[in-house]
């Protein structure tokens, strides 16, 4: 089992000027990771990050997008798996934390903690699909999984973290969604 | 009022597709609507100049339009009220507290035409206006051909406060 910052620490070092969607526990490790203007933490209801990833990999088919998404999140919006596929998205990449709970609500395990995620997104679809339960075997797979025509899908098999600090008020500040639009504009 | 009614009032799904394209929409999101079904949709389906999106479940409709509107590119989300009302939290969220440019063409299920949505005999449609009034969302009633030149004015200031948008249809287009 990995453990979720370490994961998107090595995931970081492979990014440059992609837009990285990332919601509650995810975007906390992911923020910390890497801090930057191209981080999009403003997802409005839980669930919806693959749906606005995806609408952020339709609007710009010239730059990657991905999305860093919980097991509780996908599981209010399973049905994003179909839409994904069904649109096929070559530059949208969807990574999935299963650590089993809803870690931003009380720890509590999600209906069916060891629900196949990967077999879900292989049977939607996706171009590609990948289950990492090994650090070493994710860091030396990342950069092929990021740079594949997708919809690309991986499940990172993490561990619950350390109790958290979730500053909404930066993930969800008007500010940044603002520096996050220039930037996807400008770049690239 | 223009939608005041008896059954020769029209409303042409063909004058709406085109105040659609007037206002720059590129992309339809949706899930079906049987108000909405021959009217609209299908017609959109065949559109070479709209990208037709088929969605799962309405609330997938706002997190995509939220992403396009930062690439400046014009979404229409197409759903029924049960949808909308299913997609509340979603719409509170991202359309409303996020201040994003979402506008929703919303069918009146089972409304009867000859009355406003706020008189209905069905729960859900009755709700509606009232819900969007109390979300602060600006809305219109489409009901009748003179109706239609309401919303290429309203997309525009949709996307040029920003600000969300819902376009109650209140009979099936033609």
């Amino acid at each position: 089992m990995m453990k979720r910052d370490e994961c998107f620490r090595v995931l970081a070092r492979h990014i440059s000027d992609e837009a990285v969607v990332a919601t509650y526990s995810s975007a906390v490790d992911w923020v910390a990771a890497s801090p930057r203007a191209l981080n999009y933490t403003s997802i409005g209801a839980m669930g919806l990050d693959s749906s606005h990833g995806l609408g952020l990999a339709l609007g710009r088919p010239d730059r990657r997008v991905i999305v860093l998404q919980g097991d509780g999140s996908l599981l209010m919006n399973l049905g994003s798996l179909v839409t994904i596929a069904a649109v096929a998205p070559k530059n949208l990449v969807h990574l999935v934390a299963q650590n089993e709970t809803y870690e931003a609500n009380g720890g509590h395990p999600i209906p069916l903690p060891k629900v196949d995620f990967a077999g879900l997104a292989r049977a939607a679809g996706y171009a590609a699909v990948y289950d990492f339960t090994d650090l070493d075997v994710f860091g030396q797979q990342v950069a092929h999984v990021l740079e594949q025509d997708g919809p690309v899908f991986a499940t990172l098999h993490v561990e619950p973290s350390k109790p958290l600090t979730y500053d909404y008020p930066s993930l969800y500040d008007p500010a940044k969604r603002k520096a996050f639009k220039t930037a996807w504009q400008t770049r690239g | 009022m223009a939608s005041a009614g008896n059954d020769r009032v029209l409303l042409s799904g063909a004058r709406i597709i085109a105040a659609i394209k007037a206002s720059a929409i590129e992309y339809v999101l949706s899930v079906p609507d049987i108000t909405t079904s021959s009217g609209l949709l299908e017609p959109i389906a065949h559109d070479k100049d709209l990208r037709l999106i088929r969605v799962c479940k309405e609330d997938e409709c706002i997190g995509i339009a939220s992403g396009l509107s930062y690439c400046d590119k014009r979404a229409l989300i197409l759903i029924q009220h049960t949808g909308f009302l299913d997609s509340i939290n979603a719409i509170r969220g991202i359309a409303v507290e996020y201040k994003q440019p979402i506008c929703m063409m919303v069918g009146l299920l089972q409304h009867e035409p000859e009355r406003t949505p706020r008189a209905s005999s069905r729960y859900g449609v009755r709700i509606m206006e009232p819900i969007l009034d109390d979300m602060g969302i600006a809305h219109h009633l489409i009901s009748a051909d003179a109706d239609v030149a309401k919303i290429q004015p309203a997309i525009e200031r949709a996307y040029g406060e920003p600000a969300p948008v819902a376009f109650l249809i209140g009979r099936s287009p033609t």
